[in-house]
């Protein structure tokens, strides 16, 4: 589904990605670890085309095409979601404005017809649900004033509507309490079948212990240096990332 | 350069009725007046050009024969008015409805004043607005010959909005548009007024100079909307001048599209403590055109509070003018006065010029002004990108969003819902770009 083959990246002319090289095939869950300023963040980025976050080598095949070519709007309704770290507020513009035009956006794409307005409601009302926002948030402005759980909420919120082939979720569970946690872990878990993959990037072991990975992986320095099954994160926990970065060298 | 003052000079006093000695004294200020040009500060960043090139002084407006479809255009859906329609400049009767109107409340026409609402509109015309101060508020003195009077007496709340329509339609010679609206809000009471000002269809050939003025007296409250929705082609220089005694609220919104010669002036008097002033403004303009709004707040006595937020998008090569100015006097204690100008360019070539002052002579008060031009978020348009909206369509949500989170504050959800499509229509060209601002109005 996924190939990463040596990429680079640089972002104001820094080079971040230094090589990475991982495979994400259809209904597997992965996660990516690694200290501070590994480049975690900076994976999500690329993938997504945020202006500013620059392939300087490698390549990046997504779904038989070539991901760095397409615009970050193709990117989005050709399956690729990406959960923010630090979800944008859109103040004036409703939830419920931009989960349509979201959905109604990768339809088209899709050649599928835009959902008619009751359909869509009960479908939005359906997912608040789901992850425990009350249908107020709704009507009001993109994250406006949300905290920030409610603002992770939110992105597992779209998430759940716009059913990506595969998601990227960027620290979903930073700053989270354990209820939120849950929430986020539910709605991943819901979602996964054999056709839809995900990259979870996290500091901690804690949120895989609600969505269960089939591959862990450590970045550091920009590359993968070293690949497991869930029990590398659980070792992870317990020795920190310095033994790895030791023995990388 | 002073071709209209000198015809000015040259034009008698409109009315033989009453309202002779005023034009008689706009007359007078005129005759002394300097001409503005561009090494005016109050007239710095916008050209008086457009009003040089035609003879518009020269006739008054006619009322069309035909009035199909003006109706339609002096509505609003949802919103049930008292409605005072002129056409051209001239008063409407067919498109006008003043019915059933509450006890002790006077809503006339000047013209149809009766004596003792003459006495009352003498009382107050002219009492808040400093027309020599103003030039184009002394050449509507002059000219003036009708106008609206709304009086709300004591403790009375007014059911329906009042709503004051000034429609202009083409017209092949020039000609000029005196409008006035007079409304006092006695103690205690309260109403909503609309003035609305519109165009059908886009050739227009007229100059409206145009005088509100609002007195509210103690305790009063007032929630005024001014909607300049004119035509390009429809010049307009105007202002709002209101008064406001203690413990009164006053709660204004304005808008305005571009033209090629639009300036607003808001002056908002705080006369009696515990005065409270919100006022919000919208403006819009595109292509050549230019907008230029002149506020200020006058804080004279203690205990007085102004919000003031002013939000722009500027497009093409277009202008705005800002200029706020909150003068605290030396007796204004513990004024809490707070003012915001944020603009949005969505061009190289678009202008903004934008100024707020503070004026400060008292202690202990609290105040805040900020300005900021910028261009739309690229963070914002990223994140609507990751989820499949086009860029332009993203574009366009978020420039509408930046005017909206004033628009969806309006009191009256009929109005929120009538500015919408008006509002996205005029910077989304391509009507697909605007179907999810649309939509999801219906689900309101």
């Amino acid at each position: 589904m996924l190939s990463i083959r040596n990429l680079h990246a640089s972002v104001d002319d820094k080079a971040i990605l230094n090589g990475l090289s991982l495979e994400v095939r259809p209904g597997e869950v992965h996660a990516i670890m690694g200290p501070n300023g590994s480049g975690k963040s900076t994976t999500g980025h690329v993938l997504s085309g945020r202006p500013g976050y620059e392939a300087t080598a490698g390549s990046v095949e997504f779904l038989g095409r070539d991901l760095l070519e397409m615009d970050t709007e193709e990117r989005a309704r050709e399956g690729l979601f990406l959960a923010f770290q630090y979800p944008v507020e859109i103040p004036g513009v409703s939830n419920m404005e931009f989960l349509k035009a979201a959905l109604d956006a990768q339809r088209e794409h899709r050649g599928e017809s835009p959902l008619d307005a009751v359909s869509f409601m009960k479908k939005a009302r359906d997912i608040c649900k789901a992850v425990n926002l009350d249908q107020s948030f709704l009507k009001r402005g993109v994250n406006e004033g949300f905290s920030g759980g409610e603002k992770k909420r939110n992105e597992i919120m779209q998430m759940m509507l716009l059913e990506p082939k595969l998601a990227i979720l960027d620290e979903t569970d930073s700053g989270l309490d354990i209820d939120a946690l849950q929430v986020v872990a539910q709605g991943v878990n819901a979602l996964r079948n054999p056709e839809r993959a995900f990259i979870v990037i996290t500091h901690y072991q804690r949120l895989l212990d609600y969505i269960v990975p089939d591959y862990v992986h450590v970045l550091a320095g920009g590359r993968i240096i070293k690949s497991g099954d869930k029990s590398l994160a659980l070792e992870l926990e317990e020795k920190g990332y310095g033994w790895l970065e030791d023995e990388a060298v | 350069m002073t071709q209209v003052l000198q015809q000015l000079t040259g034009i008698r006093p409109q009315s033989s009725g009453w309202l002779h000695s005023l034009n008689e004294a706009g007359a007078a200020v005129v005759r002394n007046a300097v001409w503005p040009t561009r090494k005016t500060e109050q007239w710095k960043y916008t050209s008086l050009r457009a009003l040089e090139q035609m003879d518009y002084l020269g006739a008054r407006g006619q009322i069309p024969d035909d009035l199909t479809g003006m109706a339609k255009l002096c509505s609003v859906d949802n919103l049930d008015t008292y409605k005072i329609v002129f056409v051209n400049g001239s008063y409407c009767a067919a498109l006008s409805s003043v019915e059933s109107l509450e006890a002790n409340v006077d809503l006339v026409t000047f013209a149809d004043a009766d004596t003792q609402q003459i006495v009352r509109i003498r009382e107050s015309l002219g009492s808040v607005v400093e027309s020599d101060q103003h030039l184009f508020a002394a050449v509507n003195n002059q000219l003036l010959d009708d106008g609206v009077f709304l009086r709300v007496g004591k403790n009375v709340q007014l059911k329906k909005p009042v709503q004051v329509v000034w429609l202009t339609s083409g017209s092949e010679i020039p000609f000029h548009i005196p409008q006035r609206f007079l409304m006092v809000l006695e103690a205690n009471a309260s109403a909503s007024a609309v003035e609305h000002f519109i165009s059908d269809g886009e050739s227009q050939a007229c100059f409206t100079h145009g005088v509100t003025e609002i007195r509210l007296a103690d305790g009063a409250r007032c929630n005024h909307y001014r909607l300049h929705l004119e035509a390009p082609g429809a010049l307009h220089v105007g202002g709002v001048y209101a008064a406001l005694d203690a413990n009164s609220r006053f709660d204004s919104f304005h808008l305005a599209l571009g033209g090629a010669l639009k300036r607003i002036d808001v002056v908002v008097n705080h006369n009696g403590p515990g005065a409270d002033c919100v006022l919000n403004g919208v403006y819009l303009p595109r292509e050549n055109q230019q907008v230029d709004y002149h506020t200020c707040i006058e804080h004279r006595v203690p205990h007085c509070t102004t919000q003031e937020t002013f939000r722009g998008i500027v497009a093409d090569s277009a202008k705005a003018v800002f200029n706020g100015r909150i003068h605290i006097h030396p007796d204004a204690q513990k004024t809490l006065a707070r003012l915001s100008n944020k603009n949005l360019l969505l061009s190289d070539k678009a202008e903004v010029d934008t100024k707020p002052e503070l004026e400060i002579y008292a202690d202990d008060v609290q105040c805040a002004h900020g300005a900021t031009v910028a261009k739309l978020d690229a963070n914002a348009l990223h994140y609507f990108r990751t989820r499949g909206v086009s860029q332009r369509e993203a574009e366009v949500m978020l420039s509408f969003g930046f005017i909206n989170e004033l628009i969806d504050k309006l009191a009256q959800p009929a109005l929120v819902h009538y500015l919408r499509p008006v509002l996205t229509q005029w910077f989304a060209r391509d009507p697909s770009l605007v179907r999810h601002l649309l939509d999801a109005q219906e689900q309101v």
